[in-house]
């Protein structure tokens, strides 16, 4: 097989550029998104930047390790770890210290501040308390994806910070925050839930004419499945959002045209894994088909070997001789066996990691990627967020 | 008939979830894989439509629709059995269900034209769910001369995060319709799901985040109104084998490797630069025990619901069909299926 070795992606150059205004990290599920979002936030400060991440669902010891303890909205500071520099090679440059805020997305409490921001205290008070806005609010599949960007956009509008970094929903799919907004948009923009409320309006005619006759059996049908009450409900949420209409697809715009501004930065995280990889291509030719400025690709929980020189067949094979000579429970040596049967087994992961990961490049060439090796375990303080960030380190 | 004993006799639908990226797509097939062996038949449904039993099973994408996708290896002893699949979509499931009330299927596709389906189930997410869940309900109650067709059904279900609010149908339509087809439909499926025909497995690897998200959901389920959900197996997915025994493990974590001891072995193995490899094996070792502690913790927190668990090699290739095999074995060795 022919050797395929992809550019590096030079992560620290990306968060030195003052030009990079905003990172977004996405990827499918379970890979280590947040893990990595935390990091190069971390790193960014400690490099002289004023940053703050945006987390979605971080796990509880990573969100308490940064001092998040609630979905509470609001950036909190993290206080950056002094750490030696006496390992010139790994740590960041001496730089004039950086900040670092971090906060965990309340996705009800963000559609919440929509409403609020929008409408008369009253009006307000009558959408919050809409049953139908509720189970919207805290159920829709998409809503965590839309209240994400709508984040996004207001920390950028406040300017506060010279870089977010956002982590992306724990979708199953990574392309779901790219249509997840837009769909929710598009619906609560749409024709059809205005079609609805016609009946309640003059202006409406129009509309009914197109779909004349049609539009009984829709309603009749909708009826039949759903019940008046939502209906009902339904109506009355949109007749009271109806001086907010217009704005969800022009604040879904607005955070698009964002991802897509000089300073956006997108990376795509994944483990090397078949399907993480396969998510992975499909979003980065999404992001090339939208015009989205991809960085490149995170390559996380990498497996490598500091002793890469003996092969996993000769490991195999020594041990076998050690075995043979010290009998059953490998006499004096079974430390070593272990050691080498261990790591016999850590150089085929390897291989068929690279194997992945060669596939990969294979069909995306120039898209740049780098490596961040494997944890021993699971990171939850900021030293393990350093420790990732320090693989960044290219020299 | 089979006259091993299982975990989950008189269970019939199994229904797996997990965190994201734990292998819930895979367990589940290994599961209806298991539970088809003996001459059975399985249906393993996909409700999220991203075609991953597809993938899994190495196929081109599957339609709306049951197919019999594997084999189950027969044994010396018994004969194999069949895996159907089915990838249900809120959509198609909504116009089969609108036919079968209401005749409806020509005026139900030129509503879905309009995107009304689309929107219906968008404004009532619950609706969306009992769609889902009513088709595996059917096809566990199903019967064809008499006999049930299928003898298990697996749900490739949502995952943790959801899964109460999905599995929940009563509470999710309470807000729906009050009388009328598709509240009877939602109480029939309500049933099926609450009775010991029913077991929720969860899918974790030995990590910190997908084994909290298990302990919730568990908790979840028991605290669920109504006698709540039965809890099924916990299936921990990519177990890697230890090279040590545990107490050994825990030094080695703790206080490093005596790299002197590793050189000469390595020396007696007749491998050169003996002293050099011994530290960089003693490091891969160290790292080793530290993540192996790490996941023996996690291991032990999975003991506290007092549910069975069963353990999924790891596969160092990716998962082919015969990995499927391999862990399908794994879970009738272990006598969950």
């Amino acid at each position: 097989m022919s050797n395929v070795t992809p550019p590096p992606l030079d992560v620290d150059r990306l968060i030195d550029d003052r030009r990079t205004r905003v990172i977004v990290c996405c990827g499918s599920g379970g890979v280590g998104k947040t893990t990595t979002a935390a990091a190069i936030g971390l790193r960014a400060a400690e490099r002289g930047r004023h940053v703050v991440v945006l987390t979605v669902d971080p796990a509880r010891r990573l969100a308490q390790s940064m001092g998040l303890s609630r979905l509470d909205n609001t950036p909190r500071v993290v206080p950056i770890p002094k750490r030696p520099r006496g390992d010139k090679d790994r740590a960041p440059e001496a730089t004039p210290a950086g900040s670092l805020h971090a906060m965990m997305l309340d996705m009800k409490r963000t559609f919440d501040e929509i409403v609020e921001a929008h409408a008369d205290p009253d009006r307000a008070a009558q959408i919050l308390a809409n049953p139908f806005y509720q189970s919207l609010s805290s159920g829709f599949s998409g809503t965590q994806e839309y209240m994400a960007m709508e984040k996004l956009g207001q920390l950028r509008r406040a300017d506060e910070w010279d870089l977010i970094v956002v982590d992306t929903p724990p979708s199953r799919s990574a392309l779901d925050f790219l249509d997840a907004p837009q769909r929710l948009g598009r619906f609560l923009d749409g024709r059809l839930i205005r079609l609805l409320v016609v009946p309640a309006k003059v202006g409406g005619r129009a509309y009914l004419k197109v779909l004349n006759a049609g539009f009984g059996m829709v309603t009749g049908v909708l009826t039949k499945v759903l019940g008046a009450q939502v209906l009902k409900d339904v109506q009355t949420f949109v007749s009271a959002l109806d001086t907010m209409f217009g704005g969800f697809r022009e604040r879904a715009d607005y955070t698009y045209r964002l991802l897509r501004a000089p300073g956006t930065a997108f990376l795509v995280i994944a483990a090397p894994e078949p399907d993480a990889l396969r998510e992975a291509s499909y979003f980065v030719e999404r992001l090339a088909q939208e015009g989205m400025p991809l960085a490149g690709l995170v390559l996380n929980r990498v497996h490598r070997s500091p002793a890469a020189r003996l092969s996993a067949a000769r490991a195999v094979a020594a041990a076998e001789t050690l075995q043979a000579a010290g009998g059953p429970d490998g006499g004096p040596h079974a430390l070593t066996i272990a050691a080498l049967r261990l790591h016999a087994e850590r150089m085929q992961l390897a291989a068929a990691e690279r194997r992945v990961a060669e596939h990969f490049t294979t069909a995306h060439p120039h898209v740049p990627v780098a490596e961040v090796p494997a944890q021993p375990d699971d990171v939850h303080d900021l030293a393990g967020l350093g420790a990732v960030g320090d693989s960044f380190y290219t020299g | 008939m089979s006259t091993r004993d299982t975990d989950w006799e008189g269970v019939r639908l199994h229904v797996v979830t997990g965190k994201g990226g734990a292998g819930k797509t895979t367990a589940a097939s290994a599961l209806a894989l298991a539970l088809a062996s003996g001459g059975k038949r399985v249906l393993l449904i996909e409700v999220e439509g991203r075609q991953g039993i597809a993938q899994v099973f190495d196929r081109p994408p599957l339609p709306y629709e049951e197919r019999k996708i594997a084999v189950a290896p027969d044994s010396a002893t018994q004969p194999g059995g069949d895996v159907y699949a089915l990838v249900a979509d809120p959509e198609s499931a909504l116009l089969e269900y609108l036919e079968m009330f209401y005749n409806l299927r020509h005026a139900g596709q030129a509503l879905t034209r309009v995107g009304v389906m689309d929107f219906a189930t968008t404004i009532a997410p619950g609706l969306r769910d009992v769609l889902l869940t009513g088709k595996a309900a059917e096809a566990v109650r199903r019967k064809k001369a008499g006999k049930l067709f299928y003898d298990a059904v697996v749900m490739d279900a949502p995952p943790t995060g959801r899964i109460g609010r999905f599995l929940n149908v009563t509470s999710e339509v309470s807000g729906l319709a009050r009388v009328g087809p598709i509240r009877n439909h939602a109480d029939t499926v309500q049933k099926v799901i609450h009775s010991p025909q029913t077991a929720v497995h969860f899918v974790t690897t030995l990590e910190e985040m997908p084994v909290q998200e298990v302990l919730d959901g568990i908790a979840e389920l028991r605290g669920l109104p109504g006698g709540g959900i039965q809890v099924g197996g916990i299936l921990i997915n990519m177990v890697r084998p230890m090279e040590l025994p545990a107490r050994e493990l825990r030094d080695v974590a703790a206080g490093g490797v005596d790299e002197h001891e590793l050189a000469v072995g390595l020396k007696a193995a007749g491998l050169d630069g003996s002293v050099r490899l011994a530290g960089d094996l003693a490091a891969e070792l160290t790292e080793h025990a530290v993540a192996a502690v790490g996941q023996q913790e996690q291991r032990h927190r999975l003991d506290e619901p007092g549910q069975p668990c069963y353990e999924l090699p790891f596969i160092t290739d990716g998962i082919d069909l015969g990995g499927l095999y391999r862990l399908s074995a794994a879970l009738r060795d272990q006598g969950a299926a």
